[in-house]
């Protein structure tokens, strides 16, 4: 079997322009308030690029809006105003095909075995079950769940079942995956692990991967790119290129350059995020 | 093997407590040899079949009915919010309500006989098992609905796949309630204004002053309550602990 077996084909569609596979242009978001309290401005005027192909990362002060922001490039809440799109097709409302989301908390289905929760979405969308088998069979292996496949999650540590939640992402060959701080629940050193599989994930698949975090380090060594997110209302306001290779692993913590990334970050970071704090956190 | 022991334990000590509530009371209950041999004979007269499947057809009908209806109720109103926010309420005071206050209302709309016993059941079932749904749905997690979108689920899929399946063991739980409600409703049903019926039976043996008879009834239904209701608790706790 070929190592790639999930690597994405041809992209269904072509880039508007070429090398941008998703954009966000003016975005914003306001959530209604009730009774007569006013909303909630979580997004300001977003902009954001994703270069096909890319590990992007987004980081900010909490209560940013980096939920928010990967829900409407998600279609999965619909912005206010301003544009997004994905592949040259407008997103609104709807979760565009090629498209898979992880999510911070656990998804898995507390019903269905490792294999089950895995193959849940090829299922629902008719694949052939030798399809099915062959991917599940890569995606158990990728993301070293083999000896767990007929497992539930209730019998799974966290990381193990956000390894399953990835893998059931995965298996659907998503063009763009985007990670709402989905090692946000795990242990110092899990996470570490996490991140590594998560770089081998996005160096076999091809695919674009948007991460929300809130660890610095955690960008720093990661992303090809990352854009920092001003207080609420949030929108980037500024990025940062780390020049990392491809062929990279947590390793590049112990490089010269992280300490100088991580230092640029926080520079920004730490205005911001004294700003969220005193602006009503406590309220 | 412990367990089994505990079982057996507890069951001789329930038939002692019962032997020694005969003894202070023979004329209101009789001891537990004598209700047991009243019920063998009971199960081998022609007599006494006819009431049992009266019973058991109302009983089925009323909770098919109960667990279909609760069903919908449950989990439309589960799935939505203002639905379920005005529905709670009104559900929760209609499940405090004293039914058998409704009973006449009952009989001068559907008449006597089955239907109305039917429908004693149905109101006795449906509200628990409707309430059990609405809330298992409500509580389901907010990120399994996030993923059905993310996986492209119709509303049909994402209610067979995910809310359904998500929110069975509060479902069963609600089922478990609903089950021994109903049967409640129908008894009920029968001891007034039937001539048919296990209810039936023990109302007229209260008439004849008859004992072992009301006792010999009253055992045999609850071998069968219980029973079922073990049944329920047992599914009920294995679902429980796989989504623990």
């Amino acid at each position: 079997m070929s190592a790639a077996l999930l690597a994405i084909d041809m992209p269904a569609h072509a880039d508007t322009v070429p090398g941008v596979h998703a954009e966000m242009r003016g975005v914003t978001r306001v959530y209604a308030g009730l009774g007569g309290q006013s909303g909630v401005h979580a997004l300001a005027s977003t902009d954001l690029t994703l270069r096909r192909g890319e590990f992007y990362s987004v980081i900010g002060p909490s209560g940013c809006g980096k939920s928010t922001l990967l829900d409407v490039l998600a279609g999965l809440s619909r912005p206010t105003g301003g544009t997004i799109s994905f592949e040259g097709r407008p997103v609104d409302g709807q979760v565009p095909d090629g498209v898979g989301v992880v999510f911070q908390e656990d998804a898995s289905f507390s019903w269905l075995t490792v294999a089950d929760n895995i193959t849940f979405g090829l299922r629902r969308a008719g694949a052939e079950p030798a399809e099915v088998a062959r991917r599940l069979d890569y995606a158990l292996r990728l993301m070293g769940l083999a000896d767990f496949a007929k497992s539930y999650p209730a019998q799974l540590s966290g990381g193990m079942r956000q390894r399953v939640c990835i893998a059931r992402t995965l298996v659907l060959q998503p063009r763009l995956i985007l990670l709402d701080e989905p090692f946000g629940a795990l242990d110092a050193q899990t996470r570490l692990i996490m991140g590594d599989e998560l770089l081998k994930v996005w160096r076999e698949t091809g695919a674009t991967v948007m991460l929300i975090t809130h660890a610095l380090d955690e960008a720093a060594m990661l992303s090809d790119r990352i854009g920092i997110m001003s207080a609420r209302p949030g929108r980037i306001i500024k990025e940062v290129t780390t020049g990392w290779p491809s062929a990279r692993d947590s390793r590049v913590a112990t490089d010269p350059g992280f300490g100088r990334i991580t230092a640029d970050l926080w520079s920004v970071l730490r205005e911001e995020s004294l700003k969220a704090i005193g602006q009503g956190n406590l309220r | 093997m412990r367990r089994l022991l505990d079982i057996v334990l507890l069951m001789l000590a329930g038939l002692a407590i019962w032997h020694a509530l005969h003894l202070a009371a023979p004329f209101a209950l009789t001891s537990p040899v004598e209700t047991v041999t009243k019920a063998w004979s009971m199960l081998n007269s022609a007599a006494f079949w006819p009431h049992a499947l009266e019973t058991g057809k109302a009983f089925l009908i009323a909770l098919l009915l109960a667990i279909l209806g609760g069903l919908a109720i449950g989990l439309g109103l589960g799935l939505n919010r203002t639905g379920a926010q005005v529905a709670e309420p009104i559900l929760v005071s209609i499940y405090s309500l004293p039914k058998v206050t409704l009973y006449p209302v009952i009989l001068l709309v559907f008449g006597l006989g089955l239907p109305a016993k039917i429908a004693f059941g149905t109101i006795h079932g449906i509200i628990p098992i409707a309430l059990f749904a609405m809330n298992a749905v409500r509580n389901l997690a907010n990120v399994h609905f996030k993923t059905a979108r993310v996986l492209r689920l119709s509303r049909s899929q994402t209610l067979l796949t995910v809310v359904m399946p998500g929110a069975l063991p509060e479902i069963v739980s609600g089922l478990r309630i609903g089950f021994s409600l109903t049967l409640l409703g129908v008894l009920i049903g029968e001891m007034f204004a039937s001539q048919r019926g296990l209810g039936f039976l023990i109302m007229n043996a209260i008439g004849l002053h008859d004992v072992p008879a009301i006792m010999a009834t009253i055992l045999l239904l609850a071998i069968v309550a219980v029973s079922a209701s073990a049944l329920l608790l047992w599914l009920d706790h294995r679902l429980h602990h796989r989504a623990a």
